[in-house]
């Protein structure tokens, strides 16, 4: 029977307060990685939403609201770009395609953005990833709707599915009753935001507020019959994103959209604007990481204490060792590996409940905050966590030890 | 080893806890191999102490200790642990037994931590020589059983088994019997004897209980051999 055997035998015959300890350490670590995890799983979450856009452009304005509404469909776009302004851009000789987007509508909390076919062409998150159609075909007829994988899931929408829009984001008393959409088609899972919306197209935008004036809706409601396509003008979207034909050129176009003249624009690239995001983010991060860390030295604490206590009960065992020919330094050994142990399977057990919380709260967090959370590996932060909870386990282990010890010592073989 | 005809030599052996108070001489004390030896005081007499000195748990500031033909005054404190382990068997008072292994475990212990036990058990494994021990002592329904289930006679069969196992040289058993009443005592010292036998071991029983003398080779009044300093 080695050391380690009889330290585990040991441990195993205090079930309750290893138990405990285990658990409380486990909790602790279970906080430390999981604020990390998420951290991080929100971070590649936030990233992998959107790939291959170089620019984000939309009216003068902050550029992570921008960002934030334009991509994650979080807050909303205080002004439009004029479709002129768009077609000036789309057409520029360094620009390789635009995605536009108009939004502002609604149905039944998610919302409603209208695109075009490059939208489904060209989008990419997660690297080279592109959209999918799970079902039916894109949105091409004014009335066309394409749901978001995540919308056609809640509601039990399917294809050919007759749908009112809202106008505004929140449950609007203002409901487009008069132009009801019909589902033509149901995008595959992403994973991002992008399954959170329903897609149609400009012109059926431009058919919802046909008649409307200053913001408000015609007196008498226009029949859905009397709308055809050659009287939707395009006016207005809310953003545009874009891909530049050489990385060398987006910097120039970013400069360029920023001082444009006719139309005062702001244009972001995604990847910077998150940085910004993250920057604000760690000072929250920081915060969460060092209460957790307090947890841990509790819960180290509570191990210590544990370990401490049991000595006077142990001084009989430990005599019993020494007749058999433990020498002190192996009286030493097992005292640290019980502690080690503790911290080890403490460590293991926090991390396991970590990934199993993420697991468990990625899909409702996406849905209720429309945060995307990935799921991430371990990182190298995380095993520096894990690494020190065991290093600071075994080393609490001396104190006992120590102690233990010296009770050999001075007791000789006449412990008890 | 146990070829030495001195199992235990002491000689002008002077100790204290703290090395300039000597709290106990021991001028000369042998007990030859293959012997049972009756050490018999009060409490107080020196007997922990006499008991540490041979087993190498304390050491001597002065004299010599020569157990089982090995110095152990010249050895370090982990050689002497060792030797310890591997030579000499020890028997308490009571809880003699670690609380969280089984009888098995228990028995077995100095066969895992010492090869020299391993490579002198009867059997042709460990696990044999467990069985073979336990079931010699009337305790083998109990094998697989935890040790605090067993009544305080049971555990001290137990501590005997392990003892004996691996047949050590000496067996040192310190007040085994003052947990037991008078009936069991007997029945244990017979016990005690017949596995010491078996395996040749010198035995240096050490009691304050004058009843028990009559089954020994030697009676020595610890009086006889130490005496408290000056």
């Amino acid at each position: 029977m080695t050391t380690l055997q009889l330290a585990w035998q040991s441990l195993r015959s205090r079930k309750f307060t290893s138990g405990l300890t285990i658990f409380s350490i486990g909790l602790s670590v279970m906080l430390l990685v999981g604020v990390d995890r998420i951290r991080q799983g929100a971070q590649v979450g936030f990233e992998g939403t959107l790939s291959q856009t170089d620019l984000v452009v939309g009216a003068r304005g902050g550029s992570l609201p921008l960002l934030l509404y334009a991509v994650f469909h979080i807050g909303t776009a205080n002004n439009e770009i004029s479709w002129d302004t768009y077609q000036h851009f789309a057409h520029h000789p360094a620009v390789l395609w635009t995605i536009p987007l108009a939004m502002g509508d609604s149905h039944r909390g998610f919302r409603v953005v209208a695109t075009d076919d490059n939208f489904y062409q060209h989008y990419r998150y997660r690297g080279d990833h592109s959209l999918q159609m799970a079902q039916g075909s894109r949105a091409e007829g004014i009335f066309d709707a394409v749901l978001g994988s995540a919308v056609a899931s809640q509601l039990h929408y399917h294809l050919g599915q007759k749908i009112v829009l809202s106008h505004g984001l929140e449950a609007s008393f203002i409901r487009h009753t008069a132009d009801p959409y019909t589902v033509v088609g149901i995008l595959a899972r992403t994973a991002t935001p992008v399954d959170r919306a329903i897609y149609i197209t400009l012109r059926g935008d431009e058919a919802m507020h046909y008649g409307w004036q200053n913001g408000a809706p015609p007196l008498q409601p226009v029949p859905e019959s009397q709308i055809s396509p050659a009287d939707l003008q395009i006016k207005t979207i809310s953003a545009f994103l874009l891909r530049t034909r050489s990385r060398i050129g987006t910097l120039f176009l970013q400069r360029e959209i920023n001082t444009y003249k006719p139309e005062p624009l702001t244009a972001i690239i995604p990847a910077f604007t998150l940085e910004d995001l993250w920057k604000v983010l760690s000072a929250a991060d920081v915060a969460l990481s060092l209460v957790s860390g307090a947890v841990l030295v509790v819960g180290l604490l509570v191990m210590l204490t544990a370990l401490y206590t049991s000595l006077n009960e142990r001084r009989r065992e430990i005599a019993v060792l020494r007749t058999i020919g433990l020498n002190a330094r192996q009286i030493f050994t097992l005292f640290i590996l019980e502690s080690a142990l503790i911290s080890a399977v403490g460590a293991a057990f926090g991390l396991a409940a970590a990934y199993f919380v993420l697991l468990v709260a990625r899909i409702p967090v996406e849905n209720n905050y429309g945060i995307p959370l990935a799921m991430v590996g371990l990182s190298a932060r995380t095993a520096v966590y894990l690494g020190c909870v065991v290093a600071a386990g075994a080393l609490l282990g001396f104190i006992p030890a120590m102690r233990a010890y010296r009770n050999a010592l001075v007791d000789g073989l006449n412990a008890g | 080893m146990t070829s030495t005809p001195e199992a235990i030599h002491l000689r002008n052996v002077v100790f204290g806890y703290n090395p300039r108070v000597p709290i106990l001489c021991v001028d000369d004390f042998v007990v030859p191999s293959g012997k049972r030896i009756f050490l018999y005081g009060p409490s107080g007499s020196g007997k922990t102490t006499l008991l540490g000195l041979i087993t190498g748990i304390l050491e001597p500031q002065r004299g010599s200790c020569a157990v089982l033909g090995v110095e152990m005054t010249t050895l370090s404190a982990s050689v002497r642990d060792r030797h310890r382990g591997a030579e000499m068997g020890y028997i308490f008072q009571s809880f003699n037994l670690i609380p969280y292994l089984t009888v098995r475990q228990n028995v077995a212990l100095p066969c895992h931590v010492h090869k020299r036990r391993r490579k002198h058990i009867v059997a042709p494994t460990v696990d044999e020589e467990v069985e073979r021990l336990v079931r010699r002592l009337g305790l083998e329904t109990h094998l697989d059983h935890g040790v605090k289930q067993l009544s305080t006679g049971q555990q001290q069969r137990v501590a005997i088994a392990r003892a004996v196992i691996g047949r050590p040289s000496l067996v040192i058993a310190d007040e085994p019997t003052s947990a037991l009443d008078t009936d069991r005592r007997h029945a244990f010292m017979e016990l005690l004897f017949e596995v010491c036998d078996e395996a040749g071991a010198t035995l240096v029983f050490v009691s304050h209980d004058r009843s028990l003398m009559e089954h020994f080779d030697e009676q020595v009044a610890l009086s006889d051999v130490t005496r408290v300093c000056a």
